[in-house]
This record gives structure tokens, C-alpha cells and sequence, in this order.
């Protein structure tokens, strides 16, 4: 563990700790964000239980193709996150920025993609309160079935939105050089985060779109 | 980084503001929490007279806004609405910014990095703005007494739909500050809580095994890890309850099908745990001041970590003990009886333990130890009151009455409280460099321990006899007219009580220019904290302590003295010890 424990963010952890500091602090971190969308995905559930009529067949109101296709783009930028990783591992600063930036572009799209669907859905009357939101007619049970659509999706978008963040200001860090192949934590655990974040996406793309 | 070299030099607002010393940050919680203490004490004093004296003028009314005394010829009146407001402020303030910053952010902050031999928390400035968001919140929750229709109304636990929609209350702004108000504070106690379980994992010194820490710092870090699961739950729900009440959803709104008991199930989710981590620090801080008092070792030290260990799995399970009389399915009402009953089994160990630690024990009656005794015997009342309500014929009757008001305070006041206070005296030390005032210290304990029993045992008995919590007016019913002059007597005992506390301002308050000079171990404690200097110095220790054994051993037979310091070499190793002590590396 020597080459990530030299990162200026560790703090002489306990002698024979295999972990160091941030990436624990990380791990705990995303166990509370476990039960924050558990939270809001189990009301998805029992509301969904208790009044089935309020909800539509999957793909009745929500696009799924273009929510697929958004997935896929999602997982890709997993995938040039992991890219990132492993060139910083290996001391290549110029493949760490390169796949900084690919996963930034991906992950603005994915969000960009889902704004787009907001528009669209808000538009067509999926709004929990019509005269709030100044569409002529709602769509019957929008305010059970658009309450936690917007509430599940929406939240996790904030997530990706504050990941996108970091990542600039992770990449900006690179651009300096300030990474190297003995200290590359911060590229890590952005990795968590960003690994996490997308783990979320399929289980809510599964029960929310799909099931 | 040579932090002893730059402390001094450090600007002032960094040192006492902005400080990222988990010492300083401690102290900043604990002049914070003890500043909503005196709020809440305030607002419970309203409530009080307004039950004592229903509809008749109040001493002071004047001084209130219109919106919440009525002003009469004769003085001010106090207005029902008002009143909802005070019992929700009261249980709000007390819960989240007093009891729970003083166990966790006070106790968290000075013990755990010095128990265990760190120089600092894992994450120093994500300590401060812990504190920094901590504090914010609370003045946006007393603030939210000024905006139009006052603060929030719907009880501490906000049922919906009474607290969904204003309609209901008459009550908008306020309800939505105190759903922003808490969401901040779940943000602080989220970053506190990491900081404290990465920490405690990757920071303990040389020998500092997981058997060989303090309960206290045990207490603390299952607590952390409680805080760190339920926390987010109640996040989620003060989200969706905001966005009903804001941008139309309709989560808790039977109107549109929304599911009421949804924020039932999901407040109290996050709710027992919550009152697990408004106990488990307060037993933490118990075992160890008991130890000290009684010279002895803690009784069962392993069967103790494991009854915390216990508690906290099984207060996951046990939420629906709050919801017998809710409409839920009744089947459901049986398992959550049992699974309460069960929970009581770890709290009675823990009894167990304390009493046989005391038992034969060389027992020196200082201040902390008094506090510690309350602690152990009003928790046995509050734990028992709760067995009762956890049976469901039982909780039928007593459900929503001061029943349960009279527990709650049994194991809050009575629990948390006498061992907060029993903390702050024993650790005030390793904060401000001296000690209490002894004398005013066992004053303040007696007259505290009398008129709390004076004013809360007797609402064990109006609970039996029907007389309901959150009222604003009792004599509106016949059958409780009767009971009006318990009400009266318990009112004035209230005010005593809260009067006496007085002594026990002052005497923190001249202690700290005052107080005897402690020096490091003036409890003659075993303890890492009480290897340094008192206040410790920035980075807590000059060369990284190395433990040799668990922090109970009063009165071993190897050593003269009755205490034995964790970090004492034994007496075979002073010769050639076999670590030698490093500089702390930083
Ligand atoms: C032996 C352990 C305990 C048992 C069996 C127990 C049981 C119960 C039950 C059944 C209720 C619900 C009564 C009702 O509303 O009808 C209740 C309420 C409550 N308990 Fe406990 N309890 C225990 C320990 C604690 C502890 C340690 C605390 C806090 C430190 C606590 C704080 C509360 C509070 C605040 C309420 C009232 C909640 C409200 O506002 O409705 N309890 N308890
Ligand atoms: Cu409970």
C-alpha cells in the first residue's frame, strides 16, 4: 500500500491498516448513500404496492429506448473512469487526462440526455401538480408516479452533477501534475464515487423503467 | 507539517473559529448544545405554565409577539397555536441541537481522538464544517419563531398529513425551515460520523486493540455507525415531505393516495436508532466514570461491547413498537412487541454490569460518579416504563399520554442528561485545564435528582389515568379536571428544577478562570486522555503512546497505586521495553 499512502491526504494510519484514510472515509461514505436512495426506492416500492393503478406499464409514459441507450453511455463512462485509473497507476499523466475528460463528456451527456426527458415528460402533463407547473392537464396518478420518478431520478442526476464537478476539479489537479504513480488517491476514490453512482442508475433504470 | 511549531502562530480566528483542533471543535459544540439547552429548558417552561395555568396570563407574556400571546387587560395569553409550536420546538431542539450534538459532537470530538492516541481526527476540516453547518442549522430553527405562522407545529416527529400540508397547522414557512433546518444537520452528523469511524479503524495507536479501547469511545463509534445508516433515512423523508409541501407530490397526502403512514414507518426507521444514538454515548461515558468512582474494573467488559453491539443491530427492527396504535396490521404489531421485548435484554445487561462493577467497589462519591449513579438508576425506570408500552394490550391505554412523556424523560433527562453532566464534570479538565467546583458540583446533583423525580414521576400516573400529551388545555376535558392540581404541582417543581441549574451554569462558568488547576490525571483515570497535559496540547501527545492494556485496571495487584495508566510499560518490560516510542510522524 505504500505508493497510495504516500498522498498528501493520509494521515499515518494505524500500522498493518491495509486502507488508507480517504478511501475508507469513502467506502463509509457511500454506505450512508446506500440508505439514502434505499430510502427513496422502498417509498417507490410501497407506494407503488399500495396503489398499482396510479402507476403506468413500463414504457406507457417513459421512453425506455432512449433510457437504454443513456444507460449504456453511463456504463461506458464507468468504463473510461476504470481507463483513468489504470493509467495513473502506471504513471501515464497524459492517458489519466484523456480519460478524465472522456468520462466528463459522458457523464454530461447522460445528464444532458435526462433534462431532455424532463422537458419532454413535463410538457406531455407528468407533472405531480398541474396548475404548479402551468400545463394545461396531468397525466392521472403523476402525483404519486411522477412524485418519485422525478424524486429517484432526480436525485441520482444531482449525484452525477456533483461527480461531473469533482471530476473537473480532479482533472484540473492533473493538469498540474499532481498525480503520479505513488499517489493517486484522489483518482481512486473519485473512481468509487463515480462506480457507485452508476450502480444506482441500474437498479433504478431496472425497477423504474423496466419492471 | 510541524504543527506544534505553528499553533502559536496561528490568527486567532483560525484557533478559536475556524479551528480544525478536535479539541477546540468540541468545546465549540459543547457552548452551542448547551445554548439550545437553555432554549428548550425556556420553551418547556412556556409549555409548563400554559398546563399549570391554563388560559391565564403569563408572567413575561407581554414581551411575546401577538402572534403568539393574546394580549388581554390582564396580561398575555398564550395562544394555541403557539403552544404547538412550543411542544415541536421543545422536542426538536432538545433531540437534535442538545442532546445529540452534546453526546456526539462534544464527547465524540474530545474523546475519541485521545482515547485511542491520535493526534487529531482522520478528517480535521471536515470536522469543522461539521460543526460549521451544525451551527447555521440551529439558527435557522430558532429562526424559523419569526417567520409568518411561526414555527413548525406538528409534534417533533411531524406526522403527516398534519405537517404536509399548511392547511392543517396554519403553519408554511416554519414547517418547511424546520425540514431544511434538520436536513443540514443530517449533512453535519453524516461528516462527523465518518470522520469518527475512520478514525477509530485506521488511527488507534500501537497496542490499542479493539478490546483494549474505553466504552466510551466503543459507545461512540457504534453510535457513529448508527448515525451513518439511520441519518440518511430521515434525509430522504424530510426531502419528500418538503416536496409535498412545496412542488406538489403527494408522498404522505391521503387526498391523492399518498401513503401518511409511509412517513410513519420511515420516521421511525430512522427514529429508534436515533434514541439508541441518544443513549449508547451516555452508557459509554457511564461505564468508564463508574469504573473510576468504584476503583474497580468494568464488571464483564467483553459482554458490555457486545450488549452495544447488540442494541444497535437489533434497534433496526424494532421502529413499529412506535406505531401499535397507527392502523398497522396487527400481526405486525405482535412481532414488533417481541422484537421490542428482546431489546431489552442487551439494556439489562448493561444494568447488570454497572451494578456489579459498583459492587464491593472502593466507591468514591466525586461529582461525575453521582451523575453516573443517576444515570444507572433512572435508566432502570425509563427502561422499565418502556417494557410496559411495548406490550400492545398495555400500549393501548397509555399510548399518546404523558405515559410516554414521563418515559421518554425518564431515559432522556434522566439518562442522557445525568450523564452528560456526569461528562462534562469529569472531562471538563481536558478541555479548559481545571476542575469543577466539588461542592456546588453535588449540590447541583442533589437538588437536580430530587425535583427531576418530583416533576416527572407523577406524570407516570396522569398518563394512567388519560391524560393526554401535546395538549394545549386540559381542563377543556371533565375527567381531567380533577388531576389540575398535579398539573399545578408539577409546574412549580419544574421551574425549581430548572432555577437549580442555575448553580450549575455558574459553576462551569467561574470554573473555567477559577477552577482548580487539574493536572493531567486528577481522577487518577487509566485512560490515554489522562497521559497528557489538561487542556492537551495541539496534536494531543509528543511521542505516539503505546498501549500495553485495557483502560480498567483499578486496583491491580502488579502496581502500588490503584490505577494503572494504558500506557505504562509493565514492570518486566521498563528494563528493556520492547517498542520504543516513536515521534508522532505528521
Ligand atoms: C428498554 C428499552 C426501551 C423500550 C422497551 C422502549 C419502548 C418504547 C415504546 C414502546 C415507545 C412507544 C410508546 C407509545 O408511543 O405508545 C417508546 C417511546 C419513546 N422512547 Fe422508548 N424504549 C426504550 C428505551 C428508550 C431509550 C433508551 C430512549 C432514548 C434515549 C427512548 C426514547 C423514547 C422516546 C423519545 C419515545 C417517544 C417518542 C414519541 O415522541 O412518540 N426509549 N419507547
Ligand atoms: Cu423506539
Amino acid at each position: 500500500m505504500s505508493q497510495a499512502a504516500a498522498s498528501t491526504a493520509d494521515r499515518h494510519p494505524m500500522p498493518g491498516m491495509m486502507v488508507y484514510n480517504v478511501k475508507l472515509g469513502m467506502w463509509i461514505f457511500l454506505l450512508s448513500e446506500v440508505m439514502f436512495f434505499t430510502a427513496l426506492i422502498g417509498s417507490y416500492i410501497i407506494l407503488r404496492f399500495a396503489h398499482p393503478d396510479h402507476f403506468a406499464e413500463p414504457g406507457a409514459v417513459l421512453n425506455v429506448p432512449l433510457t437504454a441507450f443513456n444507460t449504456f453511455v453511463l456504463i461506458c463512462s464507468s468504463v473510461s473512469m476504470v481507463k483513468a485509473y489504470a493509467a495513473i497507476t502506471q504513471g501515464d499523466q497524459k492517458g489519466l487526462r484523456f480519460w478524465l475528460l472522456v468520462t466528463i463528456l459522458l457523464g454530461t451527456f447522460f445528464v444532458g440526455v435526462q433534462v431532455v426527458e424532463y422537458i419532454i415528460l413535463a410538457r406531455e402533463g407528468f407533472v405531480p401538480m398541474a396548475e404548479l407547473y402551468g400545463v394545461a392537464h396531468e397525466i392521472e396518478g403523476a402525483a404519486l408516479y411522477g412524485a418519485t420518478f422525478y424524486t429517484m431520478t432526480g436525485f441520482h442526476g444531482t449525484h452525477v452533477t456533483i461527480g461531473i464537478l469533482c471530476m473537473w476539479f480532479v482533472l484540473y489537479r492533473a493538469w498540474q501534475g499532481k498525480y503520479s504513480a505513488d499517489n493517486y488517491g484522489a483518482v481512486e476514490i473519485m473512481g468509487l464515487y463515480w462506480h457507485f453512482v452508476d450502480l444506482v442508475w441500474i437498479i433504478l433504470f431496472t425497477i423504474v423503467y423496466l419492471i | 507539517m510541524d504543527a506544534h511549531a505553528h499553533a502559536h502562530e496561528m490568527p486567532w480566528i483560525r484557533r478559536y473559529i475556524f479551528s480544525t483542533d478536535h479539541k477546540t471543535i468540541a468545546i465549540q459544540f459543547l457552548l452551542m448544545s448547551l445554548f439550545f439547552l437553555v432554549v428548550g429548558g425556556l420553551l418547556a417552561m412556556m409549555m409548563r405554565w400554559q398546563l399549570g395555568f391554563p388560559s391565564e396570563p403569563m408572567p413575561g407574556g407581554m414581551l411575546l409577539p401577538d402572534e403568539m400571546m393574546a394580549p388581554t387587560p390582564a396580561g398575555a395569553i398564550m395562544l394555541p397555536e403557539f403552544y404547538n409550536s412550543l411542544v415541536t420546538m421543545h422536542g426538536t431542539i432538545m433531540i437534535f441541537f442538545a442532546i445529540m450534538p452534546l453526546l456526539v459532537g462534544v464527547f465524540g470530538n474530545l474523546l475519541i481522538p485521545l482515547q485511542i492516541g491520535a493526534d487529531d481526527m482522520a478528517f480535521p476540516r471536515l470536522n469543522m464544517a461539521s460543526f460549521w453547518m451544525a451551527f447555521p442549522a440551529g439558527l435557522l430553527m430558532l429562526a424559523s419563531f419569526a417567520v409568518e405562522g411561526g414555527a413548525a407545529g406538528a409534534g417533533w416527529t411531524s406526522y403527516a398529513p398534519l405537517s404536509a400540508s399548511g392547511e392543517y397547522t396554519g403553519v408554511y414557512l416554519g414547517q418547511q425551515l424546520w425540514l431544511i433546518s434538520l436536513t443540514i444537520l443530517g449533512f453535519a452528523s453524516l461528516a462527523g460520523a465518518v470522520n469518527y469511524i475512520t478514525t477509530i479503524i485506521n488511527m488507534r495507536a500501537p497496542g490499542m486493540t479493539w478490546f483494549r479501547m474505553p466504552l466510551a469511545t466503543w459507545a461512540l463509534f457504534i453510535t457513529a455507525i448508527l448515525i451513518l445508516l439511520a441519518i440518511p433515512i430521515l434525509a430522504g423523508a424530510l426531502i419528500m415531505l418538503l416536496f409535498d409541501q412545496t412542488i406538489g407530490t403527494a408522498f404522505f397526502l391521503p387526498a391523492s393516495d399518498g401513503e401518511p403512514l409511509l412517513w410513519q414507518h420511515l420516521f421511525w426507521f430512522f427514529g429508534h436508532p436515533e434514541v439508541y444514538i441518544l443513549i449508547l454515548p451516555a452508557m459509554g461515558i457511564t461505564s468508564d466514570v463508574l469504573a473510576n468512582g468504584a476503583r474497580k474494573p468494568v464488571f464483564g467488559y467483553h459482554a458490555m461491547v457486545l450488549a452495544i453491539v447488540a442494541i444497535a443491530f437489533l434497534s433496526w427492527i424494532v421502529w413499529g413498537h412506535h406505531m401499535f396504535q397507527s392502523g398497522m396490521n396487527p400481526m405486525l404489531g405482535t412481532t414488533f412487541m417481541i422484537t421490542t421485548m428482546v431489546i431489552a435484554v442487551p439494556s439489562a445487561i448493561k444494568v447488570f454490569n454497572w451494578l456489579g462493577t459498583i459492587y464491593k467497589g472502593n466507591i468514591h462519591l466525586h461529582t461525575p460518579m453521582l451523575h453516573a449513579l443517576g444515570f444507572v438508576s433512572m435508566f432502570i425506570i425509563g427502561g422499565l416504563s418502556g417494557v410496559f408500552m411495548a406490550s400492545t394490550p398495555v400500549d393501548v391505554y397509555i399510548h399518546d399520554t404523558y405515559f410516554i412523556v414521563a418515559h421518554l424523560h425518564y431515559v432522556l433527562f434522566g439518562g442522557s442528561l445525568f450523564a452528560i453532566f456526569a461528562g462534562i464534570t469529569f472531562w471538563y479538565p481536558k478541555m479548559f485545564g481545571r476542575l469543577m467546583n466539588e461542592k456546588w458540583g453535588r449540590i447541583h446533583f442533589w437538588l437536580t435528582m430530587i425535583l427531576y423525580n418530583i416533576v416527572f414521576w407523577p406524570m407516570h400516573s396522569i398518563g394512567i389515568q388519560g391524560h393526554m400529551r401535546r395538549i394545549y388545555d386540559p381542563t377543556q376535558y371533565e375527567f381531567l379536571q380533577p388531576l389540575q392540581p398535579i398539573n399545578q404541582f408539577i409546574t412549580m417543581a419544574a421551574f425549581a428544577l430548572v432555577a437549580v441549574q442555575v448553580i450549575y451554569a455558574l459553576n462551569f462558568i467561574i470554573s473555567i478562570w477559577k477552577g482548580k488547576k487539574a493536572g493531567n490525571n486528577p481522577w487518577k483515570a487509566n485512560s490515554l486522555e489522562w497521559t497528557v497535559p489538561s487542556p492537551p496540547p495541539h496534536g494531543n501527545f509528543e511521542l505516539v503512546p503505546i498501549v500495553y492494556r485495557g483502560p480498567y485496571e483499578y486496583s491491580a495487584p502488579d502496581v502500588e497505586e490503584d490505577y494503572w495508566l494504558q500506557d505504562a510499560p509493565p514492570p518486566s518490560e521498563t528494563a528493556a521495553p520492547a517498542l520504543e516510542p516513536q515521534p508522532v510522524a505528521d
